[in-house]
């Protein structure tokens, strides 16, 4: 009986276009800031269960909140705005790479003609090696004013194996370290030391909370709304003003630029130091899922498949542990294959907007509660 | 003359290694024909089927069975599991989804292909088996002409017959037979097709049987190459830039888009490769088609598309 | 290089005019020569039996296909060939015969989305969503608010409209093209599939438009008694070729429409 908007008048057009009209819908969201902002590194402090653990914070929250930043990036482009992109492990890893350079310096030999940078700041690095992933979106973004659906897949396909191949073979992108894998700056913002899992979980928390807020308003405004237009029906979008060429590629470039700062974050503050495999075309597929699971077009669907594509495996890995079924490594890795695919399908034909739908509904029979309708 | 030679037996081993894409491109085109769906789990389907030949084979053929009827035994259980595997996917997946839109198509053979891929490993292992269909070894051509003479790898030249009679095979099987008209009748409009009696669910089933059959064909031809590992999946994705450049619809448009890339990145690997660190040949196939498409939207063979509102 | 406003042209007078405009594809003439004009403030109905052109036609005004041969001219500019947006910039909005509207938004976000060439904040604004960019989504809140109620449509406003009937979907389809304060309205079969109450509610829209906002319309319908009743004028097609041109009573009289229409041997 606590979830009941009666009495909750809205009262401005202001109020109406709430991201949370309903007030307990507002107050779980306080309560729920709270505790991520201010309970999690409290537990962790006096370390209490489960939260005293290294391996929670730095296993799976970590890799969650970053994984989830770069969903909400693809989101954009494939959820919002339609385009299928199978190249954003390519984005992440522009990002990481670009960062790494700045912040470590530039240094382009141009016949003679030495173009330096000086070794950027953590912060700065970061920005500007998602501002790069940008670039590369919109560039590989252009031909989406041409094609189409599955002939895009396959441009942005491209983009992936050129990267790969890039940061690999270019070992200016290395600084000609001799393994071709490369370490993370010492993570330092104005002064403050970012090193022990709490504090890398801070970090990341306020990056995906910061975007995670940048990208619904976008999504709410206007140029959310010529995304969705583009995507739902592009012909009568042109129709009502809709340039295709500047909404598409503001998705290419904003997407882009939100997935580069998660592949900076992920080689800075989760992995430290990281080869190009990282960012392979299993990472397209890996955050694709998460879309999808989640729920398209949606920002809070992007962060339940993130969770639920990192939680899956060790599920798979303890339960039957816990169950005393002995199951090899390979198998676990083989039967996270087959759930998953298997989720994706069933999830494509009983509910194509994934989680995220499937907890709008919960929520409105909550609010219908006990009846029916 | 030894420039002339080198050039030409690059041009000939990269055409007849197109061929080999052609090969899977071949099934991706079947059924985008027939149903519509971008059928990206052909891969899979390509290891699965290896799997399943290699794995029957060699245990017929550990039991002391001759080697032709391992062989035959081999193809016949492959060939039962990927009638199954086309069944299930029909049955399960892009049946209930019939009517949604091309890119949750797509989407769903993604999952399709996670599962198959597991499966595949689970039920039959997921080391390297070798296999030895074809012979491997080399001839030399035209040594009188050129000094070293060209090499030429017997078992491309086998892909490339094989590729051929997969082809003729299929025009004959799309032009000739009832299947084939209800088949092409379907891809047209399906709910049509439905209303003058064609039943649409065998008409789907009957065409992730046949890509499968093609899957199998290329699993061996790849197998014997590679032999049968999870890397063969890769393929798929190599076929992709061969669809764009050929045309998602078109038969011959898949031979030749094969020869294209096959030959384009064997003749930009050797003679561009080096000035680039090497190891291009891993995108240039996909730039191509990049390039391709930016003149071309609809690929090369595709037919140009009047929108209308 | 602003295109003049509607206000510069006297009621009357004509806002568009087509001159000898022909459309191929491939060897299918979609349009043989058509000329004909639509008066400022007027609705003008475009009719002929199936596959005379008519949609082909709106598609030519709106930019979306472009004509071979001749001229359009919009309030005193003439062309040949624009982006659709553009000619949604110069001030033509458009219904269609197939209801086209974003399936995956709102009806309110559909109608919003035609307010898009009113908006000015760049995407920075609109990400923080603050000030000036809080002030203009809620002005143009407002104004869509009044279609809203012009309409009819306060209940569904905020329902996903592929879960909406079909009669209301054309209904807030020409919501959508109103918002966009156009100065010529494009109406491709606005009743087509509707029962008679949903044609007479759509019919008063329609004159209430072009009553209320002096909105220029023109419409493509098969109703013959709605042509007559609504328009001022009529243009008919048949076969890509102007057969007749006037007023709803001269048309009807006219022996080449009757036989267009009857199906008299050519």
């Amino acid at each position: 009986m606590l979830y009941r908007e009666a009495g909750q008048f809205k009262t401005s057009y202001a109020a109406d276009m709430a991201v949370f009209p309903i007030r307990q819908d507002r107050i779980a969201l306080w309560l729920l800031l709270a505790f991520v902002f201010i309970g999690i590194p409290l537990l962790a402090n006096f370390q209490i269960w489960p939260f005293g653990s290294e391996y929670l914070l730095r296993a799976i929250l970590v890799p969650f909140l970053i994984l989830s930043l770069a969903a909400i990036g693809l989101n954009i482009l494939t959820g919002y705005c339609g385009q299928l992109s199978l190249g954003s492990g390519a984005f992440m890893a522009i990002g990481a790479y670009c960062a790494y350079k700045f912040g470590t310096g530039v240094n382009i030999p141009l016949f003679g003609l030495a173009l330096s940078i000086p070794p950027l700041p953590v912060l700065p690095s970061i920005l500007l090696g998602g501002l790069m992933a940008a670039i590369g979106g919109i560039l590989f973004g252009i031909p989406s004013l041409r094609i189409k659906g599955l002939y895009l897949a396959v441009a942005t396909l491209a983009a992936q194996f050129f990267f790969d191949w890039v940061f690999a073979r270019v070992q200016w992108f290395t600084n000609y370290t001799s393994s071709g894998s490369v370490n993370a700056p010492q993570l330092e913002f104005f002064g403050l030391f970012v090193n022990t899992p709490i504090e890398r979980y801070m970090l990341c928390l306020i990056f995906v909370v910061v975007f995670a807020m940048l990208a619904k308003n976008l999504v709410r405004g206007n140029l959310g709304r010529q995304w969705m237009a583009i995507r739902d029906m592009d012909i009568a979008a042109e129709l009502i003003g809709i340039r295709p060429l500047y909404a598409k590629l503001m998705a290419f470039a904003i997407s882009s630029f939100i997935i580069g700062v998660a592949g900076a974050l992920w080689a800075f503050v989760y992995l430290g130091s990281w080869e190009p495999l990282a960012f392979s075309i299993d990472r397209s597929f890996q955050l694709l899922f998460m879309v999808i699971i989640g729920g398209l077009g949606s920002i809070l669907g992007s962060f339940l498949g993130a969770a639920f594509i990192l939680v899956l495996p060790i599920l798979l890995d303890q339960v039957p542990h816990a169950l005393g079924i002995p199951v090899s490594v390979e198998t676990v890795s083989l039967l996270v294959f087959i759930v998953t695919g298997a989720l994706i399908c069933w999830l494509l034909i009983v509910e194509p907007h994934g989680f995220a739908r499937l907890w709008a509904t919960a929520k409105e029979k909550l609010r219908l509660w006990p009846y029916p309708y | 003359m030894i420039l002339l030679g080198q050039i030409l037996e690059v041009l000939i081993s990269g055409l007849l290694s197109g061929v080999l894409y052609s090969l899977v491109a071949l099934g991706f085109v079947l059924i985008y024909k027939a149903s519509g769906v971008f059928n990206f789990a052909q891969g899979a389907m390509v290891l699965l089927a290896g799997l399943a030949l290699v794995r029957s084979l060699d245990f017929v053929a550990a039991q002391g069975f001759p080697m032709w009827t391992a062989i035959i035994l081999g193809l016949t259980f492959a060939a039962a599991v990927m009638t199954l595997s086309a069944y299930v996917i029909e049955r399960f997946v892009l049946g209930p989804l019939v009517n949604q839109d091309g890119l949750t198509l797509f989407m769903s053979t993604i999952g399709v292909t996670f599962v198959l891929e597991g499966l595949a490993q689970m039920v039959f292992g997921a080391e390297i088996y070798p296999l030895k269909l074809f012979p491997t070894d080399a001839w030399f051509l035209a040594e009188s002409i050129f000094p070293g003479g060209i090499l030429l790898n017997k078992l491309d030249v086998w892909g490339g017959l094989i590729a051929g009679v997969l082809v003729a095979g299929l025009a004959v099987f799309f032009q000739r037979t009832k299947t084939g008209r209800a088949l092409r009748a379907v891809a047209d409009d399906h709910s049509a097709a439905q209303s003058v009696g064609i039943p649409i669910s065998w008409i789907w089933f009957v065409v992730w049987l046949v890509a499968g059959l093609v899957a199998l064909v290329a699993a061996t031809v790849w197998g014997t190459k590679l032999g049968v590992q999870f890397s063969i999946t890769f393929l798929a994705l190599k076929a992709l830039p061969v669809l764009i450049i050929g045309g998602f619809t078109s038969v011959p448009g898949a031979i030749i888009g094969g020869l294209i890339i096959g030959a384009g990145e064997k003749l930009a690997e050797v003679y561009l490769g080096p000035f680039m660190g090497g190891g291009i040949e891993y995108w240039f196939g996909y730039v191509l088609a990049l390039v391709v498409l930016m003149f071309r939207p609809q690929g090369l063979f595709g037919e140009r598309i009047i929108e209308r509102v | 290089m602003r295109a003049p406003a509607a206000s510069d042209i006297a009621a009357g007078e004509a806002i568009l005019s087509v001159k000898n405009v022909s459309l191929a594809f491939g060897g299918v003439k979609a349009i043989n020569d058509v000329s004909f004009d639509i008066k400022k403030g007027e609705i003008r109905a475009i009719i002929g039996p199936n596959g005379a052109g008519k949609t082909s036609m709106l598609n030519v005004i709106n930019g979306f296909y472009h004509p071979q041969h001749g001229q359009i001219t919009f309030k005193g500019r003439t062309r040949q060939a624009m982006r659709p947006y553009e000619a949604a910039r110069g001030g033509i909005a458009r219904t269609f015969q197939n209801v086209a509207l974003f399936k995956g938004m709102s009806a309110l976000d559909n109608i919003m989305a035609g307010r898009t060439l009113k908006m000015r904040r760049g995407f920075l604004w609109q990400m923080l969503r603050i000030g000036p960019a809080l002030t203009e989504e809620i002005a143009h809140r407002r104004r869509v608010e009044e279609i809203i109620d012009f309409l009819e449509i306060q209940a569904i406003r905020k329902i996903q409209v592929a879960r909406l009937p079909y009669g209301l979907q054309k209904r807030v389809e020409l919501g959508r093209a109103l918002a966009m304060e156009p100065d010529l309205l494009l109406l491709d079969e606005p009743m087509a599939g509707m029962n008679l109450e949903e044609k007479e509610d759509m019919s008063r829209f329609i004159i209430d438009v072009n009553d209320h906002y002096g909105t220029t319309i023109a419409l493509i319908e098969h109703d013959m008694g709605v042509v007559m009743d609504l328009s001022d004028r009529v243009v008919v097609l048949d076969h890509g070729v102007k057969i007749a041109d006037g007023t709803p009573d001269e048309v009807k009289s006219n022996q080449a429409v009757i036989d267009a229409y009857l199906g008299v041997a050519h």
